[in-house]
């Protein structure tokens, strides 16, 4: 496939958002439960919702750049029942209302206590909000992966690998993203979250290795003989029937170096997994939030090398009808 | 239930690419809009065709066959492409099983191509919204027309016949005897989309003639002697010879 840039700061940039939120919540739970201090609601939970929001808000309107008509974007809740992609079309603004709402709400202090558990526990309108958007923040991270995973012909996506690994990417970003906020905003959460975030990119990693190494001895189930069921083992195309090129040859083809591919390849393994862990580690060691914010920025470019990779890896079986100009 | 459909003869299409300029023409003046090119006479031409003609070469020199290949939307009983879909722009009619882009109701996503894998959806980059074969579906209706000229553009170029155009659920219907008597193939059967096209495969076409054919044994020549002609070897009286 062709990777396009919209699609590519769509799935990054929500992905850190969801993950900036799960990651306030987590921090919320850790309080609920007297693991981890109480923050401030507004200078920490407040701002945070807020700078999640921003990154959702971005990857929404990265994504109207995808569509020849945006105008028309609000018809595509129409067939949830059948689509993904109507189904995250709906998750994506119902997260971002909880999202907003969950802000606004330590923003203004809603604390009113909704139950109480026979634990002790008492439930306020925040937490019962932050529940509902991990909720559907994870709702929104499996429609988003689902929207290339259930495309059974692209057999590089047609796998729950992709889901696990949208999850775990987002949610990576998000975590080392709430590390630099914390260290702004909660410095005494910066451990915290720099260490959840380590271990997601751990495991991310191995989601993502695993990926890569499921594609790398994927069979193709369709070949030159099955698309035009001529069975001779010996079938060359001469002509694709046209000579400047067509939307079959534009939307398919990356039109990259395999040498280029492979280069991408390392060079996301390092961006979102190794260095991020290294900036992290010393940037906590130091005390120094430039390297913290430089792990962010690394991760997000590696990131975005990752989606630009997982667009371009994807080989649909129509390319097997355009393989020669003429 | 009826399910329209094309049924292509490879063996008979000469790759003239007259369904092709047929299609673009009848498909670029309809209601819907032109199907827009850009630089069509310029280099580097591109545009929207609903319908290609490809050609492969099979086997190995000096044992080649030459397949023309003609692609458009196969008209997918199982669709891939409409339950993904998220405006439902993309449907298959219920009445004759056609799939068709609504027009108007397309945000140009492209993820019906995407999920096509036979690439036979194009977008169309002026109008900005994804256009497909509609298996002329503003011409096999036309009480207008005579009830001859009901039927896709393509099938009534072909100076071969290679199309044929018909219900496939009718089992007595052209296309049907076809694809039962000719060995008739759908594209790609192991993603399971059932396309309603199918293909009749390539056929050995031998001739068998005999000597006795050759020669008409009661040709009056013959009778008047003056077939078949002495041979020049052959004794022959003065001034009188056949030469």
């Amino acid at each position: 496939m062709n990777p396009a840039f919209s699609v590519i700061f769509l799935t990054t940039l929500i992905g850190v958002g969801q993950g900036l939120f799960l990651a306030l919540f987590t921090a919320q739970t850790y309080a609920l439960f007297g693991i981890l201090p109480e923050q401030d609601s507004v200078g920490f939970y407040a701002y945070g919702s807020l700078l999640a929001l921003v990154f959702m808000a971005a990857g929404l309107i990265a994504s109207f750049f995808h569509l020849g008509h945006p105008e028309r974007a609000w018809r595509s809740a129409a067939m949830w029942r059948t689509s993904w992609l109507s189904r995250e079309v709906i998750v994506l603004p119902a997260f971002m209302g909880v999202l907003f709402l969950y802000g606004l709400a330590h923003l203004l202090d809603w604390k009113q206590v909704l139950l109480t558990l026979p634990t002790g526990l008492s439930i306020n309108v925040t937490v019962a909000l932050g529940m509902l958007g991990t909720l559907l923040a994870f709702a929104l991270f499996v429609c988003t992966g689902m929207i290339y995973a259930c495309l059974r012909f692209l057999r590089e996506w047609h796998t729950p690998l992709t889901i696990i690994n949208y999850i775990l990417l987002g949610g990576a970003s998000g975590f080392t993203l709430a590390t630099i906020f914390a260290a702004y905003a909660a410095p005494a959460l910066a451990g915290f979250f720099a260490g959840w975030a380590m271990i997601i990119t751990l495991c991310g990693l191995v989601g993502r290795a695993a990926s890569l190494f499921r594609n790398a001895r994927l069979k193709p189930r369709s070949t030159l003989q099955t698309a035009i069921g001529v069975k001779h083992p010996r079938i060359v195309q001469k002509s694709q029937g046209f000579m400047g090129g067509s939307f079959n040859t534009r939307e398919f083809f990356h039109g990259q170096t395999p040498a280029l591919l492979r280069s991408i390849k390392w060079m996301f393994l390092l961006c979102v997994f190794v260095l991020p862990i290294f900036f992290l580690v010393s940037g906590l060691a130091t005390a120094s939030a430039a390297l913290l914010l430089l792990a962010f920025a690394v991760q997000y470019i590696g990131l975005l090398a990752e989606r630009w990779f997982f667009f371009a890896q994807a080989n649909h079986p129509q390319n097997l009808y355009y393989q020669v100009v003429s | 239930m009826t399910q329209l459909a094309l049924v292509i003869d490879l063996n008979v299409c000469v790759g003239c690419h007259a369904c092709v300029t047929s299609c673009k023409e009848w498909n670029t003046s309809g209601p819907a809009g032109a199907m827009s090119d850009e630089r069509p006479y310029d280099v580097n031409p591109t545009g929207n065709f609903f319908n290609r003609v490809q050609t492969f070469e099979v086997g190995e020199f000096p044992n080649t066959e030459t397949v023309h290949f003609p692609k458009s939307c196969l008209h997918c009983e199982d669709p891939p492409c409409v339950p993904v879909c998220p405006t439902g722009a993309s449907y298959k009619r219920k009445e004759d099983g056609i799939v068709l882009v609504d027009y108007d109701k397309c945000i140009g996503c492209k993820y019906c191509s995407w999920a096509c894998p036979y690439g036979v959806r194009e977008i169309d980059e002026k109008q900005k919204v994804m256009k497909k074969c509609t298996l002329c579906v503003d011409r096999i209706y036309d009480q207008s027309l005579p009830e001859a000229e009901r039927k896709p553009a393509c099938v009534m170029a072909c100076p071969t016949s290679a199309r044929l155009f018909g219900d496939v659920h009718d089992p007595e219907s052209v296309v049907s005897k076809a694809i039962r008597e000719s060995g008739g193939y759908p594209l790609m059967p192991e993603w399971g989309t059932q396309p309603a096209n199918h293909y009749l495969p390539r056929r050995k076409t031998r001739l068998r003639i005999h000597e006795d054919e050759l020669e008409r044994t009661d040709n009056p020549l013959k009778i008047d002697r003056q077939l078949p002609k002495p041979d020049m070897a052959e004794p022959s009286l003065d001034d009188v010879t056949s030469w």
